[in-house]
């Protein structure tokens, strides 16, 4: 494992389907990312984005197709061995049972990147960033929700990714809260040579930090377009999905069950 | 036909976890922390109970045989039959027992609890084998603690059966006899061959639970279902495994 985050790298998605059983979740999905751009997947609820983003880091295998990371197939173990990917997960997924501090200093202890001092120091610099300064001998399980999602970026950051894949990064926050951590996304590029892939339902986030977004409906990849573009859509149901009317009178669940 | 499949693909993939964890043996003198807190929880926190029960079991044994050879006038065999007893069942397998109840739920919801709130894949994407931490130190801790656990068991089973002897009318022999009648039967063979079995139960346990709960998914609900699946299997396997084992060593 390698120290230095040696640049942002690309990722390439070419035919990926995904099946449980029966169920297709995820249908002939291809799009490439741009190294150091920020990807937004945004869809419905149930449409496969985390499904997706899963297959991106290699966490499930596909049924067809596949995802290459610079190149390099991501189900093979030696890509993510020499490749930095960070994974900021939903919930956090923090170690519940160690502080925030050893929550950051797993990685570089484990791969014994740095020395104990050099691991203090890059870990004080990222809760300086986030702010958690006064976090760090805290226990996971006495965060607030909007903390514990900056302590998992902050986890991902110790990493010096050269990609980095968000997961739902503001569901269940404030809107303050939420502005926070779509401004840390976005301002990270400017601090580190990173690539951005979020999975949201954020519209604000999506629209605002994207370089471009994607929408994924059913399991199927609807439109690829830059914010400016998608704003403009004269697809009747993206349009819905970005700016849906509430319809006291006529209420979806009313239309569906009809 | 199903269930077996079921079987033999589980039984597979805990010999895959068995193979991958011990594939970073190497990394253990690194882990020594998690080492030692696990010898700790295993064994020391452990100790007690295993204590408590094999003094009874002992004390039981040496009632119950005392009691049962009383009509025949062989009351000097109670040594010998509580000594063999404990080095070469009891003591194994009760300290087994208490390790697949107490340890390996503890584990299998640990795990478990990891699994499903993320923190086993937040390990595979920062390229952290679970195997190598999650796994390897516990088999490791086991491979150290049983033999003494059982050791432990079985002195205090046979001090037990000491006490009985001494001071139950019923029994009435006196500690010199017992103990006289335990060292011309219990060689140091009989212990080692009980040490042997311990190993395999513990090892046996400490691996069903890191597998059933790694392989849990779902809620708090999938982690209780875990826990009971895991002490049960362990429970039947044990006492599957004491057969075989004890006929291998016959």
């Amino acid at each position: 494992m390698t120290d230095k985050n040696t640049g942002a790298v690309g990722l390439e998605v070419s035919g990926l389907s995904k099946s449980y059983g029966e169920t297709e979740v995820l249908h002939d999905i291809s799009f490439q990312v741009e190294p150091g751009e920020v990807f937004v997947i945004m869809g419905p609820s149930g449409s496969g984005k985390s499904v997706l983003l899963k297959h991106l880091i290699g966490l499930e295998q596909p049924t067809a197709g596949e995802v290459l990371i610079d190149g390099r197939a991501v189900t093979d173990p030696a890509t993510l061995r020499t490749i930095h990917a960070a994974l900021v997960f939903q919930a956090g997924a923090l170690f519940n049972s160690m502080s925030v501090y050893d929550n950051l200093a797993l990685y570089p202890r484990e791969h014994r990147i740095l020395p104990e001092k050099g691991i203090r120091d890059r870990i004080g610099e990222i809760l300086r960033i986030l702010s958690l300064e006064n976090a760090a001998e805290r226990f996971p399980a006495e965060l607030s929700g909007g903390m514990r999602k900056r302590v998992a970026i902050a986890r991902a950051l110790v990493m010096e990714p050269q990609i980095i894949f968000y997961d739902e990064p503001t569901s269940e926050l404030d809107p303050i809260m939420a502005a926070t951590i779509s401004e840390i996304i976005a301002c990270l590029k400017e601090q580190i040579d990173v690539t951005s892939i979020v999975v949201s339902h954020d519209r604000d986030l999506s629209l605002t930090i994207a370089d471009r977004i994607a929408i994924l409906m059913d399991g199927r990849l609807r439109v690829i377009a830059t914010p400016d573009k998608l704003k403009a859509t004269d697809d009747a149901a993206v349009a819905d999905f970005l700016n849906p009317a509430i319809d006291l009178k006529n209420p979806r669940f009313k239309q569906r069950s009809a | 036909m199903n269930r077996l499949l079921d079987f033999f693909e589980q039984f597979g993939r805990a010999t895959l976890l068995l193979w991958r964890a011990l594939s970073h043996l190497g990394s253990l003198p690194r882990q020594w922390e998690r080492l030692v807190d696990q010898c700790y929880f295993i064994g020391y926190t452990t100790f007690p109970i295993v204590g408590i029960l094999s003094f009874f079991i002992g004390s039981v044994l040496a009632l119950q045989t005392g009691y049962s050879l009383q009509g025949f006038g062989a009351q000097n065999f109670i040594g010998a039959v509580v000594g063999l007893s404990m080095a070469r069942e009891l003591g194994p397998v009760m300290t087994a027992i208490l390790v697949a109840g107490r340890v390996g739920s503890s584990i299998t919801a640990e795990l478990a609890s990891m699994k499903v709130n993320q923190e086993v894949d937040a390990l595979r994407t920062m390229n952290i084998p679970p195997e190598r931490i999650l796994v390897l130190p516990r088999l490791a801790a086991i491979f150290i603690v049983m033999p003494v656990l059982t050791l432990l068991a079985n002195i205090i089973g046979w001090l037990g059966g000491a006490v009985v002897a001494e001071y139950v009318d019923v029994v009435g022999i006196g500690s010199d006899v017992y103990f006289q009648g335990l060292r011309n039967v219990v060689t140091f063979g009989d212990v080692f061959d009980g040490i042997i079995k311990a190993q395999v139960f513990g090892l046996c346990v400490i691996l069903v639970a890191c597998h059933v709960g790694l392989q849990a998914s779902g809620g708090p609900r999938e982690v209780g279902r875990a826990v009971t699946r895991s002490v049960v299997l362990s429970l039947i396997l044990i006492l599957v495994l004491d057969y075989f084992v004890t006929r291998a060593l016959m």
